[in-house]
Order: structure tokens, then C-alpha cells, then sequence
């Protein structure tokens, strides 16, 4: 499954928001960080505003703020602010043809799964996944490196 | 903005205390069933509970959440090795908790003490599975930090 460029933008603002609800994030910290060009990702943070994920903060030391509930946000209720998921999505097979039918049977089951998955993922949990991924990472760091002439 | 979310230490009426399920508390077992899935099976969950009590052992478990001498929500699961192919693991087979009472953890604490009888019986993974429509409980499976397995389940309709 490939994710078009503005649904890439939009979750990455909504999980580094969300990772740092605590605080205001301004728009270049946030292109920066993901290296988007910022243009592209203030159109993006217009439609998580609109759709109430994201506050918009005014003056001084302003920027945006994650205003959804982690817990219940998931990645499907973002997606969907910016593509169409699963079934019509995509140009199907046609249905008056038995083959067409039996081909939009399979993709229809690809489709059922890609949005069961993605709408039991929320945000906490997928931070969950990104903080156990740099523990990993970091462990990983830290393991001693056995030269190729150790245990000889 | 409204949260659907009660604070944790809001816990309504009272401790919660995991401990093995006795025969009693089977009736607490079918009507907790029954508020969610709509359907009462006395006799399947007298079956279950009579398989966890013939063959006690290691890796194996029928648990319930007590509050103030009613049960408010269970577990099942045991260690099964080789069907499918799979290595040794934790099978959850069945998990249930009052609707009153969720969101406060006791699904967690139920889910962890499973776990721990699973480590036990020195295993590394624990299974589940459940409809892909049933988006409570896949997204409380996922929040412990589950995520999709090796095995792909298939069906068909006998003719």
C-alpha cells in the first residue's frame, strides 16, 4: 500500500504533535524535521485543523498543538482526510463479468484487511510502535561489536 | 473537546482483583458474554471451564477480574505447540470485560497475567484472533502492542 505525499504529511504532523502535546509546534520545525517542503504541509495542517486534530496557536511562540484524543484517533480517521481507502478507491474490475467479480472478490479482501488494520491503530499505539522501534534501535547501538578475529 | 475517556483513578465501585476462575462464577461468565455478544452459552463456557479444570498445568488458564464479589471480566488462553505449523505459544482464546468497567486497565491486567503464565511455561509469543469488524477489541489487542502475525486464516462455505 503506497500513501500519497499529503497523507504522508499529515501523519507525520499529527504524530509529532501528538508526541509532544504538552507544547506548540511551529510548521518549519515540523518541515524540517521531515524534511516537506513547507508550503505543502501548511495546506496539510489546514485540513487537520478543519477536521479539529490540530489547534492552530496565534502569537508569539505559537505554532499547533495535537487537540484530538490520541486514544481514539487512529490512522484511518487521518488517512481519510486526504485519500479514499479501500473499496472504490481504485479503479475495480467490472462486476458484469464473471472474472471482473471474481478479481474484485480478492482485492475486496486486500481492502477489508488494509482497513482493518489501519482502523485499529491509534495514535498512542503507534507511538508506542516508534518509541519501542528506537529502544530497539538503540540497543542495537549499544551491543558490543565482535571484531572478526574475537572467540578465535 | 469532549474525551470519551475517564480518568484512571475514576475507577467505578471499587479494587479489581485477577484471580482463577472458580465453578461460580460461571453464571457472571455467561451473562458477561451475553451483554456483548447477545447470545447466551452456558454449556460452552461450562465445557471450557470444565477443560481448564482436568488439565491444570502449566501454560494454561481461566482468570477472571473480581470487584467487590462480582466478576467483571475474564480471560481464557493455554500454550499450544505445533498445530499449524507454528512454534510453541499463548493462544488467547477468549477475552470479556463489563462494558461498565473498560477503559480502567482490567483488560490489561487480565491480558498481563495471562502473559505471565505463558512466560512461564517458557514461551515468547502470545495469539490471538477475532473479526476483522470487531474494531474495539482489535484496537485493545493492538494498544498492548500486537500486531498481525505469519499466519493468514481461510475459509470456505461446505457445499
Amino acid at each position: 500500500m503506497k500513501l500519497q505525499k499529503a497523507t504522508l504529511c499529515g501523519l507525520y504532523a499529527v504524530l509529532e504533535l501528538a508526541a509532544h502535546s504538552d507544547q506548540q509546534i511551529s510548521a518549519a520545525e515540523i518541515a524540517d524535521k521531515y524534511d516537506i517542503s513547507i508550503n505543502h504541509l501548511a495546506k496539510v495542517l489546514r485540513s487537520l485543523v478543519r477536521a479539529k486534530l490540530v489547534e492552530s496557536v496565534r502569537g508569539a511562540g505559537g505554532g499547533y498543538r495535537f487537540s484530538g484524543n490520541p486514544k481514539r484517533v487512529t490512522l484511518l480517521d487521518v488517512i481519510e482526510l486526504f485519500e479514499e481507502v479501500g473499496r472504490d478507491a481504485e479503479d475495480s474490475p467490472p462486476v458484469y463479468l464473471d472474472e471482473g467479480l471474481a478479481l474484485h472478490k480478492v482485492l475486496r479482501e486486500i481492502d477489508d484487511i488494509a482497513i482493518a488494520t489501519l482502523s485499529s491503530i491509534s495514535i498512542t499505539t503507534l507511538l508506542k510502535i516508534i518509541e519501542k522501534q528506537k529502544r530497539g534501535t538503540k540497543a542495537d547501538t549499544k551491543a558490543p561489536v565482535r571484531s572478526s578475529a574475537e572467540g578465535v | 473537546m469532549k474525551t470519551l475517556i475517564k480518568p484512571e483513578e475514576e475507577i467505578p465501585f471499587g479494587e479489581v482483583q485477577i484471580r482463577t476462575a472458580l465453578a461460580e462464577d460461571i453464571p457472571w461468565i455467561v451473562s458477561l458474554d451475553e451483554k456483548t455478544t447477545g447470545e447466551p452459552k452456558l454449556q460452552y463456557w461450562q465445557d471450557l471451564f470444565a477443560h481448564f479444570q482436568q488439565s491444570r498445568g502449566v501454560g494454561r488458564a481461566f482468570l477472571v477480574a473480581e470487584q467487590q464479589g462480582r466478576v467483571v471480566g475474564f480471560i481464557t488462553g493455554e500454550v499450544r505447540a505445533f498445530e499449524f505449523g507454528s512454534e510453541p505459544c499463548g493462544w488467547v482464546f477468549a477475552l470479556n470485560v463489563d462494558p461498565e468497567i473498560r477503559v480502567h486497565n482490567v483488560g490489561t491486567r487480565l491480558f498481563e497475567t495471562l502473559c505471565e503464565t505463558f512466560g512461564r511455561a517458557g514461551v515468547e509469543k502470545v495469539r490471538t484472533m477475532l473479526n476483522r469488524d470487531n474494531h474495539l477489541v482489535l484496537s485493545f489487542f493492538r494498544s498492548l502492542g500486537m500486531m498481525a502475525g505469519p499466519f493468514i486464516q481461510l475459509e470456505k462455505d461446505l457445499d
